[in-house]
């Protein structure tokens, strides 16, 4: 892929925990734990995952939010976990993000308008005089009124907030923005809204998403090409189609079947029991780290890592049992 | 009981709040019935009044500012609305309980679960310490925890948030109560585990013939758990039906843009994607609330003279399908 606009190379993300007496063996939860993926220009890459699974954390890496273990994060050329000081600053309006949470992302006590400014004049994007009628513009863009700018948070629903989020996140026309669940905290006939504002900016502004979320029918509407992540690890990567179509891994597999459906007529499918909870991710064991709820585990998947191998186009998968056909346990067991 | 009588019926309930700017109706002539072993679904987007709903029928409506303010909650025929506090103590937990969105903060944390289960039991039916652990253990096995006997002295912060969930539930169903109000019960939690915990209430409901409310934004779980459906709006129901039939031919404008507004996992999903359709707006403040008209008519792609004047009554749809709106009016269809 050449038309990459980001790439994480074995990122890692560790965090040490205190140890509980002087003698104790050190401790470290392994929240990412060496993932590849490309971004190609202009297109949305999903990662989905439960909670634990590194997602967020993944996020939060490629923003230099929190400090990455080793690996490299590569946008445009740039390896953004070299860059200090100034540099890094600088580089921040190449990259911005969208939070979760519309309440406490945006500081109650500032107006709307200095909040969607405020990227403008930190990394002084545009001559100075031009940046109130640029702030009124971007307001119009995500469907605000510009005559808003003046209000505090307060005074927006949870939907306009996001909205407030999103404008400020285009402030300084990054090539990526980075959504963080960006419709999970929204009201069911809001996220609707915000998903279409969210694709309508995509197209008119060539934007580059990283969408992190948890909720499957949102990353099946919004993303091109999808990662599956589990306990820290990418156990599955391909393009919209091939992901929902023919699942390979038999955690993916088991998460869409998990998923209610609300289609009539659709049958309600035949739910693939997992039972107990994610393993927890401080010291994980060796051998694949979903072997303790797969149904189909063998004894080499409890020794050995499986390492993510491409099996078809664009179709990686970290399971031994997925052999060179791309035929995966679940379809064996089901013919 | 006559299988046709209904267990819990809401009748004409209105539940009203005194604000700043005068009294808000949450809750405004709503009614349903829910016969026994039956699972009724109510749907809505926040501040419809679904969780008001089930305050209402736990006697937790705050008062003041809040009050229930009309029409009855008959349980096998006795008005809760009229039962005092002592005798409202003695159904919460014993007839009707409840389940949380969040199972951490429903949870006491100084207590251990076995404490926290065991204390229905002993309240309710007086059994002593030992007898109330012995039957914290079996509920806690009841509901899919491994290591009963072990977890049953554990507390709350050292389970995870599916196994939290699952001691809510044994809690709740610790007395076998006839009817279960559970409150977004896996919104909190993953997809896996939230499948794990529906099959667990419907095989729950198959044992015990706990007939359940379930309070939810999500037609996904409507569709796994109900039998029947209710559609909130504005602290009104705009549409009730059996599930298929609400999924299948919605009629209310407000349940059919809930349904279309919600990208569906397919497992085949087309090349081309189609915007989501939206609802516009936002759902009107309290104080906006009781006011002449349909309350959806700012939201509504079909509004006209009529909606904004006078509040739909319930129609027939066709069966026990009914919806409030004027579209439906079988006089004005001519």
């Amino acid at each position: 892929m050449t038309d990459a606009l980001l790439r994480a190379s074995d990122l890692k993300v560790h965090f040490p925990l205190r140890r509980r007496h002087p003698f104790a063996r050190p401790s470290k939860v392994h929240a990412v734990d060496g993932i590849d993926f490309a971004i190609r220009r202009g297109t949305t890459f999903g990662l989905v995952g439960e909670s634990g699974s590194g997602k967020t954390t993944t996020a939060l890496a490629v923003m230099r939010l929190i400090e990455a273990t080793s690996g490299s994060i590569d946008l445009q050329g740039t390896d953004l976990l070299a860059l200090k000081g100034e540099a890094l600053r600088l580089q921040r309006r190449h990259m911005q993000i969208i939070f979760q949470d519309p309440y406490s992302s945006l500081n109650p006590r500032v107006r709307a308008g200095a909040i969607v400014r405020e990227p403008l004049d930190q990394l002084d994007v545009g001559p100075a005089a031009g940046r109130e009628e640029r702030v009124a513009e971007l307001f119009r863009h995500v469907g605000l009124r510009p005559e808003q700018r003046a209000l505090f948070p307060h005074q927006f629903s949870g939907g306009q907030r996001q909205r407030i989020g999103i404008a400020r996140a285009l402030a300084t026309q990054p090539e990526l923005i980075v959504c963080d669940e960006p419709v999970s905290a929204l009201d069911v006939a809001i996220q609707a809204q915000i998903l279409n504002l969210l694709r309508r900016l995509q197209t008119e502004f060539g934007l580059t998403y990283l969408f992190i979320s948890h909720d499957l029918g949102v990353v099946q509407h919004m993303c091109d090409e999808i990662a599956v992540m589990y306990l820290g690890q990418i156990v599955e990567q391909a393009d919209r189609l091939s992901l929902f179509r023919t699942p390979l891994h038999p955690y993916t597999w088991a998460l869409l079947s998990a998923v209610p459906s609300a289609r009539r007529g659709a049958g309600r499918n035949v739910r693939v029991a997992l039972t107990g909870d994610p393993p927890s991710p401080i010291d994980p064991q060796p051998g694949c780290r979903f072997a303790s709820r797969c149904p189909f585990a063998e004894a080499r998947c409890r020794t050995d890592s499986p390492v993510l191998r491409t099996v078809g186009a664009g179709h990686r998968v970290a399971c031994h049992l997925v052999d060179e056909q791309g035929v995966a346990p679940h379809m064996r067991a089901a013919a | 009981m006559n299988a046709s009588e209904p267990l819990l019926s809401v009748d004409r309930l209105r539940v009203e709040f005194a604000t700043r700017n005068g009294i808000a109706r949450v809750i405004d002539d709503v009614s349903f019935d829910l016969r026994a072993g039956e699972t009724l679904g109510i749907v809505g987007e926040s501040g419809c009044g679904k969780s008001m709903t089930a305050l209402a029928i736990m006697g937790l409506v705050p008062d003041p500012p809040g009050r229930v303010a009309g029409g009855a909650i008959r349980l096998l025929g006795e008005d809760l609305t009229r039962a005092d506090e002592r005798r409202m103590s003695r159904i919460r937990g014993k007839e009707i309980s409840m389940i949380f969105q969040e199972p951490m903060s429903s949870l006491n944390p100084v207590y251990t679960v076995g404490d926290q289960i065991g204390e229905t039991v002993r309240l309710h039916e007086g059994l002593g310490k030992r007898a109330a652990r012995e039957r914290a253990i079996d509920m806690l096995k009841a509901v899919g925890i491994p290591a009963p006997q072990r977890r049953v002295d554990e507390y709350p912060h050292q389970m995870s948030g599916g196994m939290r969930q699952r001691v809510m539930i044994a809690m709740a169903l610790a007395c076998r109560p006839k009817v279960l109000i559970a409150d977004e019960p896996t919104t909190a939690l993953d997809v896996t585990v939230q499948a794990q915990i529906f099959d667990l209430l419907r095989d729950l409901k198959e044992q015990t013939g706990t007939a359940i409310i379930l309070i939810t934004h999500d037609m996904g779980a409507i569709a796994e758990l109900a039998e029947r459906v209710v559609v909130m709006y504005a602290g009104r129901k705009v549409e009730d039906a059996p599930v298929d039939e609400m999924l299948g031919n919605p009629s209310h404008p407000y349940t059919r843009g809930l349904i279309a507004c919600v990208p569906h996992l397919e497992p085949d999903p087309p090349l081309e994607r189609q915007p989501l359709t939206e609802i516009p707006g936002v759902v009107p403040s309290l104080a906006e609330l009781g006011k002449g008209g349909c309350p959806f008519v700012p939201r509504c792609g079909f509004a006209h003279d009529r909606c904004r004047a006078e509040m739909p009554p319930p129609f027939d749809v066709r069966g026990r399908h009914h919806a409030s709106c004027w579209l439906l009016d079988p006089r004005a269809a001519a």
